[in-house]
């Protein structure tokens, strides 16, 4: 199995995380050899088997509807990398 | 001091033989003139761990110590420490100061154990021999005589390394899919994944969430069970946290094993295994015998696809987890971003190193449209059938026994360059984090003068029979108390 760099490039898209063209063709390459090596589960039988998504097939746990936490907004937005008046800045969305 | 496990020094602390204050002033010391060819601490907290061990000392004349009382660890990189940075071996990371405690860090505070720092690791505990941190590589404490360095063992290279080199005598550590066990293997330390779900996940950045699992690490496995009773039990903050009772480790050390059911998974002993590693992992086999253990050889049929579904399901669990790194709230963030898009692609594409990368990327191709049944789906499918694979064997022995790494600590930079070869480095401990089950590490011999790991597998939630086992196994053998020159 091998991936295309229109693959990469699609993916990596999808992943936010800018390549250079220059990491490109390496990139390719590990992420093919790394698909080969996946590639051994096409021969396994998995007919009727049931997917296993947690070790102890456990359930997501529910609790009472109280409030359990405060608010640490301070706390919070002090290691942000910029914040003004309780809000997180990023770069300007709608012109 | 710096030679003596926890229960030792537990009990020279009880006895007043020294002050925490000493012997955290020793060991903090040592770690200043030694761990500059270790690089096994990201952070040493000097003064935090001073004045911890002036209160764990004021605690123990009020008549108020526990067995942790002033004992001296170190926490891996990976559990938030309250206004200490918590780095995961990122750039990512490098200035995050969590503003709240793990609860694995909670609760060593609550025992009154003083923390000395946080130990070095693969970025994001994405790695084998803790040769992909920010921070540089780890140094493996043994080898040292060698033309070259070798490496610890990864992810949790950083403890194993800390505690082989004396710098402390115990540490936290994680494991994904071998990153305590293949670690304490390569530097002749004992190790304990738990079973998923015993140890609360709160605080402790996240790789592959339905893999990931906290445990300990030590010298001595009395020590590991004196770890355990302080991290194990059921957290309401993590929502896959198991609500079942602890018990007490240390209680049932001393059982004797006679009839003790032992398997050999046959694929486990595969000719991937360095032949002279093998013998060392027959002749602890050997000594299980002499204290009335019966042996039997047993199989993992679907043990071969274990590196197949973990690198997938680890790398999509992952590629979810690492999205939250954008730049926006806490961590690092690119200069002078142009837009929004700019800003998540660059501070992701400058903050994270290549392994990390390469695993989002192949996570986020195994969940896209067109791909996700075929990978995903699958993956999960087979990770029932390695799991069955368990659930057949325990109902044939107790305990299983293997080699923990095919081969003893590698030379730095020997499998850096092909990601799939680091990544078999862990084909005998990742079956048990797919399954879920619990495993140890135990020092079982050398080969070249490099240690060799015993890996003893347990049944869910009976982390007690593994910690008897390995208590017995250190009883009768020294493996345990050699130290590197």
């Amino acid at each position: 199995m091998t991936i295309s760099r229109a693959d990469l490039e699609k993916v990596a898209v999808l992943a936010r995380i800018r390549l250079d063209d220059e990491q490109i063709p390496a990139l390719e390459n590990d992420l093919s050899n790394i698909l080969s090596l996946v590639d051994q589960l096409s021969a396994a039988n998995t007919d009727n088997v049931e997917p296993l998504a947690h070790p102890l097939d456990a359930v997501q746990r529910l609790r009472a509807d109280e409030v359990t936490e405060s608010n640490q907004r301070e706390a919070f937005q002090a290691i942000a990398p910029a914040t003004e008046s309780g809000l997180y800045l990023v770069p300007r969305v709608i012109e | 001091m710096h030679n003596k496990s926890v229960a030792e020094l537990s009990r020279e602390l009880e006895s007043g033989k020294i002050s925490s204050v000493e012997l955290t002033r020793e060991l903090l010391d040592r770690i200043k003139a030694e761990d500059g060819q270790y690089n096994s601490f990201i952070t040493v907290t000097e003064d935090l761990a001073m004045a911890d061990a002036k209160a764990a000392d004021e605690q123990r004349a009020a008549g108020n110590a526990n067995a942790w009382t002033g004992v001296p660890f170190a926490h891996k990189d990976i559990f938030c420490t309250n206004g200490v940075a918590t780095t995961a071996g990122s750039k990512m990371l490098a200035n995050f100061v969590p503003p709240y405690d793990a609860t694995v860090v909670a609760n060593f505070r609550a025992a009154g154990a003083v923390c000395l720092g946080k130990t070095n690791m693969d970025e994001f505990a994405m790695g084998s021999s803790t040769e992909s941190s920010f921070f540089g590589p780890v140094t493996n404490p043994w080898g040292l005589n060698k033309d070259e360095k070798r490496v610890p063992g990864g992810s949790s290279g950083g403890s194993a390394a800390a505690i082989a080199a004396r710098l402390v005598p115990a540490a936290t550590a994680t494991d994904t899919g071998g990153s305590i066990r293949q670690p304490a293997a390569l530097c002749g330390v004992t190790g304990l994944k738990s079973t998923y779900g015993r140890v609360s996940r709160y605080g402790m950045i996240a790789f592959a969430s339905s893999l990931d699992q906290g445990g300990t690490m030590a010298r001595t496995a009395e020590d590991n069970a004196l770890m355990l009773n302080v991290m194990a039990g059921f957290d309401p903050k993590d929502s896959t946290s198991a609500d079942r009772a602890v018990p007490d480790y240390t209680a049932t050390l001393n059982q004797p094993l006679k009839g003790l059911r032992v398997g050999l998974p046959k694929e486990y002993f595969s000719d991937q295994l360095n032949p002279a590693m093998e013998q060392q992992v027959r002749n602890a086999v050997k000594e299980y015998e002499k204290l009335g253990a019966t042996v039997k050889e047993v199989s993992l049929p679907h043990a071969e696809l274990a590196i197949a579904a973990y690198y997938v399901i680890a790398p999509a669990e992952a590629s979810a987890n690492l999205s939250r790194f954008d730049g926006v709230r806490y961590g690092y963030r690119c200069d002078n971003p142009q837009d929004l898009n700019d800003l998540y692609t660059r501070t992701r594409a400058e903050g994270f190193g290549n392994e990390v990368k390469r695993r989002i990327l192949v996570g986020t191709y195994a969940l896209s449209a067109g791909y996700f049944d075929a990978y995903y789906l699958k993956a999960q499918k087979v990770r029932r059938l390695i799991q069955q694979d368990f659930i057949n064997a325990f109902k044939e022995v107790d305990v299983l026994m293997s080699p923990v790494s095919p081969s003893p600590a590698f030379v730095q930079g020997e499998k850096t360059s092909d990601p799939v070869t680091m990544y078999l480095e862990d084909i005998f401990t990742i079956a048990v984090n797919l399954a879920g089950v619990p495993a140890m590490s135990v020092p079982a011999g050398f080969v070249d003068g490099l240690p060799v790991g015993l890996q003893i597998i347990g049944n869910y939630f009976e982390e007690a029979r593994l910690l008897n086992a390995a208590h017995q196994f250190q009883q009768v053998t020294g493996w345990h108390q050699k130290f590197p020159q």
